[in-house]
């Protein structure tokens, strides 16, 4: 297969970043679209011009570092699956392709397609754990947890950190993102001593970082890759009111 | 050099009790003087650095990753072994401990895998309070399943997504850290070499991946959580990133590596489909509780498989080992599956695939029993192959998966260079000559979480420290010699991509290196990898600059290193004249084609001592003893 990509390019940070062209040919079905990725990159480096950087490392869909968008759909156009889980099989032969990065304040572009998620990690920092040293856990089955629970908690759990809930939202919100993880420890006994401090700080920090509110277009679900469900937004928003009002 | 493993004394279920009482402590009021360094945040890293700034001692955690959550744990399937005997069905410690022994083909050490199996158990309580969403059943008890190479159920498991849900519990302790301030966490930075002071592990050079900037990192004692180094195969299932480096560095430093030739291959992966391919995707081995493997009588048969009738085809584990059927260990599974292909039964286009075939499992408990079970799987398999497994069988084929072999540590997982401490797969830990399933998320935890907390105290509160800074001579020697190795490596601006030297490595490891090993292959293998590597300091083409963001150095020096470690495999593999576990030399089986151990000869650990460029590495070796667990000839007939 024979495709057509304009990769955004950019140098850093403070660089203003374009669209360039590229062609790749003899591309088979079966590969995934890093591969072609590699296969531009390794003619870029045999003609002496400085690769395509992109964040990437399992390539199986679980670590969570690739994000790139593809002609506008955050992961491209499949459902349920990460840009390294991506099939060339999934789009026409003699396709154009619009390759660009995550486009939201809070991530900013390092250089070409890899951005700063950093803001992720800082939310988490501000209340996304159950407060337990080693060693201080009772035996693991001393609480029982419902099936139906533990199994919802582990929908919400899913998440991978990538950030196309965030690159895909009109309003650059993170609520997805925060939800899984509010949501995941409300559902569990383990997390309900802290659930109002968990809830309100991780909010707080959601914010500080410049994402968006959330404004329920559902995009966020539609995008992503381990389909977290909306539903956990519900939910942090119950918390949020019961941390708050009550 | 004499390689003491420091194994307390005493009967072997005291001895990690009395080794906790001999062990000297750290006062309260006196950890937060002292500094860790601990390099990686998978399962073992984020474990130890988690709980060391629980203690109280200041902790700088560092990864190549842009988040601690990035690292390749996450990839872990499975589950995770705990011998709580929740299922009733006769577990204890010692059949763990024991499994594991006889697992490993009886090249492990008998008193840390007890200690292992000993600690798991807390692990589990660990990480539930965590909040770690593992299966349960309907009265909220959790639930376990059996895992290859075990009889009883005594596997923890998070959908099929184990190993992330335990990462994000050790991430989530990580962060708590992170926000109280005991640990300073570093992004973007691969540590590129150790340095020893005074005959002590006292920090780290790290380049900023960002930036470049090369960076100096001082304490008290070094960690190295940096995981296995399956990549020198080039595809295998560890994420692309994987790499050996820092154990690498350390071992050029005078740390000894151990076992390098014991590498796991990994019997259900998806087959190669062709020569773009950047990796290998395991499926999980939990597949094989439910799914039968077999291939077709006839040689050569291409048929679709749902035309070959029940009668033609060769259910071969089931036939050839009655009691464990498809359960087999790893090792077994693989290798039975190499010789199926290799007489010429093999199926799939590329006929190196064997069939993992769900179609009674789904007849026996329904479909929708099996989507819950295995779903993203399922889903997983059929992204990549564009086949529908409910439908119509997997194809599978070994890969490359894990490392047994890593730098020798001693009982307290601290290397020969005192203060730098080895986790994780990273050492040559508990495995010996082959890992059963489950067990690699319970070692990492359990060195992060339960071991490694109490041992380096004791290391702490025995030492003297002189003051190291910026302008020792051992930093500034470090720091030069990792420069000097970065403008070697963009001064020699040839002609091929560094991947290109990583693929043809790759295939020289595989072929020759890999599920069969022979005297003559591993001796043309030595030799052509030399050649390759003098090729690479000739020819490579690093393109880019060192104050950037550049991939393609990062990779190039990267595989500079695999390119030696290689070497080492190759040999260690080339003097290990027997089969043992995932090591499989073809002169050594028995008639009916299993590994063959000498336990005369080779019971014991093989550590590589690096005497210099150019020049042969030194061997030492540390005995094996068993006392309680008496090799015999593995059977899972």
């Amino acid at each position: 297969m024979n495709f057509t990509l304009k990769i955004w390019r950019q140098k850093n940070r403070t660089d203003k970043g374009k669209l360039v062209t590229y062609a790749v040919s003899n591309i088979p079905p079966d590969a995934s679209f890093l591969e072609v990725l590699d296969v531009l990159n390794g003619d870029l480096v045999r003609k002496g011009e400085e690769p395509v950087a992109f964040d990437h490392d399992c390539r199986e869909g679980i670590c969570g570092s690739c994000g790139i968008m593809i002609e506008g759909r955050a992961h491209g156009p499949n459902r349920k699956a990460a840009t390294c889980e991506l099939r060339m099989r999934s789009f026409p032969d003699g396709d154009t392709l619009t390759v660009e990065p995550w486009r939201a304040r809070p991530f900013p572009v390092i250089k070409d397609l890899v951005v700063d998620r950093s803001a992720f990690d800082r939310i988490m920092q501000a209340g996304g754990y159950v407060s337990v040293k080693t060693g201080q856990a009772p035996d693991a089955n001393a609480i029982p947890v419902p099936k139906h629970h533990a199994e919802e908690a582990m929908d919400a759990a899913a998440c991978i950190g990538c950030g196309a809930c965030v690159a895909t939202c009109p309003n650059g919100s993170a609520m997805l993102f925060v939800a899984a993880k509010v949501s995941q420890l409300a559902l569990l006994p383990q997390g309900h001593a802290e659930r109002k401090e968990r809830v309100e700080r991780m909010l707080a920090q959601m914010d500080a970082e410049g994402f968006g509110s959330c404004s329920n277009t559902y995009a966020c679900e539609a995008e992503c890759p381990k389909q977290v469900s909306v539903q956990h937004i519900a939910r942090l928003n119950r918390e949020f009111v019961r941390a708050t009002a009550l | 050099m004499t390689l003491d493993a420091k194994i307390p004394s005493g009967p072997i279920e005291k001895k990690w009790d009395a080794h906790r009482f001999n062990m000297k402590l750290v006062n309260p009021a006196n950890k937060r003087k002292y500094t860790i360094i601990v390099v990686g945040t998978g399962l073992a890293g984020a474990s130890a650095a988690a709980s060391l700034a629980e203690l109280g001692y200041n902790v700088i955690s560092l990864c190549y990753h842009e988040s601690p959550r990035r690292a390749h744990s996450i990839a872990a399937q499975g589950g995770i072994n705990a011998p709580k005997n929740y299922t009733n069905d006769g577990d204890s410690i010692y059949r763990l401990f024991y499994d594991t022994v006889k697992g490993g083909d009886y090249r492990a050490r008998e008193a840390n895998v007890y200690r292992l199996a000993q600690v798991s158990g807390n692990v589990i309580d660990q990480c539930v309070a965590q909040g770690v969403p593992f299966g349960r059943e309907y009265g909220g008890m959790l639930d376990n399943r059996s895992f290859g190479g075990a009889q009883v159920s005594r596997t923890f498991y998070a959908r099929g997504q184990t190993g992330q849900q335990l990462l994000l519990g050790a991430y989530s302790a990580l962060s708590r850290q992170i926000n109280t301030g005991k640990v300073k966490y570093y992004a973007r930075r691969d540590m590129l070499d150790v340095i020893i002071a005074d005959g002590q592990a006292r920090g780290i050079i790290a380049r900023n991946m960002v930036t470049g900037e090369l960076e100096t990192y001082l304490g008290n004692a070094v960690v190295l959580a940096t995981g296995g180094y399956g990549n020198v195969f080039y595809l295998s299932t560890n994420a692309k990133a994987s790499n050996a480096t820092a154990i690498w560095r350390a071992y050029k430093r005078g740390a000894v590596f151990a076992n390098p030739c014991f590498t796991q291959i990994h019997p259900t992966c998806i087959p190669q489909s062709g020569d773009f391919q950047s990796k290998l995707t395991l499926m999980s081995e939990s597949l094989r509780n439910d799914g039968r493997i077999w291939v077709p009588k006839k040689k050569g048969d291409t048929r679709n498989p749902a035309d070959i009738p029940e009668e033609e085809r060769d259910y071969y584990l089931e036939r050839l080992y009655p009691s464990f059927g498809n359960l087999v260990p790893r090792d077994v599974a693989s290798r039975r599956a190499k010789e199926m292909c290799d007489k010429g039964f093999g199926v799939g286009s590329t006929k190196l695939a064997v069939y993992l075939d769900f179609a009674d499992a789904i007849k026996r408990t329904g479909k929708e029993t099996i989507a819950e079970k295995y779903g993203n799987l399922f889903d997983m398999y059929h992204e990549i192959t564009a086949e529908d497994p409910y439908t119509t069988p997997m194809r599978i084929y070994p890969a490359v998966h894990y490392t047994m072999g890593g730098l020798w540590v001693d009982y307290n997982l601290m290397s020969n260079v005192p203060g730098l401490y080895v986790i994780g797969e990273a050492n040559f830990s508990d495995h010996g000559a082959n890992r059963l399933g489950a067990s690699a998320l319970m070692q990492g935890l359990a060195d992060g979480y339960f071991i490694l907390p109490y041992t380096i105290g004791d290391y702490l509160a025995t030492s003297q420290f002189k003051a190291v800074a910026d302008g020792h001579p051992a930093v500034a020697e470090a720091k030069g010699a990792t420069q000097e190795r970065i403008a070697r490596l963009l001064a020699v601006k040839g002609k091929r991509t560094p991947d290109d030297f990583h693929k043809a490595l790759g295939h020289i490891m595989w072929n020759k290196v890999g599920m069969g090993r022979n005297k003559k292959g591993l001796e043309e293998a030595i030799q052509q990898i030399a050649a390759l590597r003098e090729e690479f300091w000739k020819d490579v083409n690093v393109i880019g600059a060192a104050g950037d963001l550049n991939g393609e150095l990062e990779r190039a020096a990267r595989i500079a290193d695999f390119l030696e470690l290689g070497e080492l495999l190759a040999r260690d593999a080339h003097h290990r004249e027997e089969s043992c576990g995932g090591h499989f030399r073809e002169e050594y089986q028995t008639d009916e084609g299993e590994a063959q151990r000498n336990d005369k000869k080779f019971s014991y650990v093989a550590a590589w001592e690096h005497t210099g460029d150019g020049k042969e590495p030194k061997l030492h070796k540390e005995p094996l003893e068993f006392e309680y667990v008496k090799p015999s000839q593995r059977s899972y007939k």
